[in-house]
């Protein structure tokens, strides 16, 4: 399984601006490289990333091969009320990783 | 990108000649207060990934590392756990002393030799392949655990030899444009090659994440990458030319802090 870091807020006060930062491991091949043995290994990277807050989708992004391997996605959102983050990422072997953090909203 | 880097590893290479036609031989240690990691000749962002657990890739192999370290391996289906214990108690300042000597054999140790020893005698497991995600991420989660503390090469006299032929290693010239690390690392830190700034060459923060690697890498790998860059044929991983280099660079970065996982351009 791969391995994410998910850096959110445990306590927000309502109406806060908090910082999300995700950094997840995947080796994002970007299908312009060669093996060993001259041939091209096939494009494997992350294409979609979301992120729900209580159920709505308040960040997303499509990825594109020139990202890094080990992606660092970082976005902010507005602590409405305490709930659950999910996180999704989706790769073009069509894998889809979820990870959740839990909010809470004083 | 090989071409590309090698092409201006040349031009780099073409420039320091002028500046370094004669050679000094001094090697002595600089003092503590003059020794400088890696990181110190880093950007603020990239000083900030490698402060920030939750930015700081190389954690992801620490975090694969850990997981192996409490899975059941080999034959015998122990864990590392099983014998060692909690990694925190048991590894704390262990990977600060590496290469040790091993006293089976009477030659020295690395910590990857260790571990490996550990796999195939203990738990009658297959060794790990050197510079393998694996192998990497072990070695991270050990090497976490001296984060902080002083690299503490043993005064064992029996490594000295080893050591000492570590440091002939160093400052021996070789390859096609004929450098010893010496001539860069020692004569020239602080200076740049090209637009790189060229460091002290601690290994405080092995394994690193290195940037341009995308990945986690080992001392030796970066020592390649110098060998491949002065256009010498690189030792082969684990040889025993590399083990006596990395007794010599621990020794000379003795007392300075370990920061493993360190993050590097």
């Amino acid at each position: 399984m791969a391995r994410a870091l998910i850096n959110v807020p445990s306590k927000a006060k309502r109406g806060d601006v908090v910082e999300i930062k995700t950094l997840m491991s995947h080796p994002m091949e970007t299908g312009f490289r060669t093996g060993s043995d001259g041939a091209l290994v096939p494009r494997n990277i992350i294409s979609r990333f979301a992120c729900t807050y209580n159920g709505e989708v308040v960040f997303s992004a499509e990825l594109f091969p020139a990202i890094s391997a080990n992606p660092f996605i970082s976005f902010t959102t507005v602590a409405t009320e305490s709930g659950t983050l999910v996180f999704s990422w989706t790769d073009d072997k069509g894998q889809t990783q979820v990870q959740t953090a839990a909010i809470t909203v004083e | 990108m090989g071409g590309r880097a090698s092409a201006f590893l040349l031009v780099g290479f073409a420039a320091l000649g002028l500046g370094l036609a004669s050679l000094s031989a001094q090697t002595a240690d600089a003092p503590p207060s003059d020794r400088k990691s890696g990181f110190d000749y880093m950007g603020p962002d990239s000083q900030a990934m490698q402060k920030d657990d939750l930015s700081n890739p190389g954690m992801l192999g620490v975090l694969d590392g850990e997981a192996m370290w409490n899975a059941p391996a080999g034959t015998t289906q122990k864990s590392c756990a099983a014998c060692h214990g909690d990694a925190r108690e048991s590894m704390k300042g262990v990977a600060a002393k590496y290469p040790l000597l091993d006293e089976a054999t009477k030659t020295p140790i690395d910590l990857v030799g260790r571990i490996d020893q550990c796999r195939v005698d203990r738990q009658q497991a297959a060794a790990l392949p050197r510079e393998g995600r694996e192998s990497l991420a072990l070695t991270a989660f050990v090497g976490l655990q001296s984060r902080g503390m002083p690299l503490a090469p043993p005064d064992d006299a029996r490594l000295t030899p080893f050591r000492k032929a570590g440091e002939a290693l160093y400052t021996r010239r070789m390859g096609q444009l004929n450098f010893s690390c010496a001539q860069c690392h020692d004569d020239n830190a602080g200076g740049h090659l090209g637009s790189a700034p060229i460091p002290q060459a601690h290994p405080t923060g092995y394994p690193i994440y290195r940037l341009e690697w995308q990945s986690l890498g080992s001392l030796q790998r970066r020592l390649r990458n110098c060998m491949v860059g002065t256009r010498a044929e690189p030792f082969a991983y684990g040889s025993p030319e590399f083990i006596n280099l990395e007794l010599y660079l621990n020794w000379r970065a003795r007392g300075m802090e370990v920061e493993t996982p360190g993050v590097r351009p």
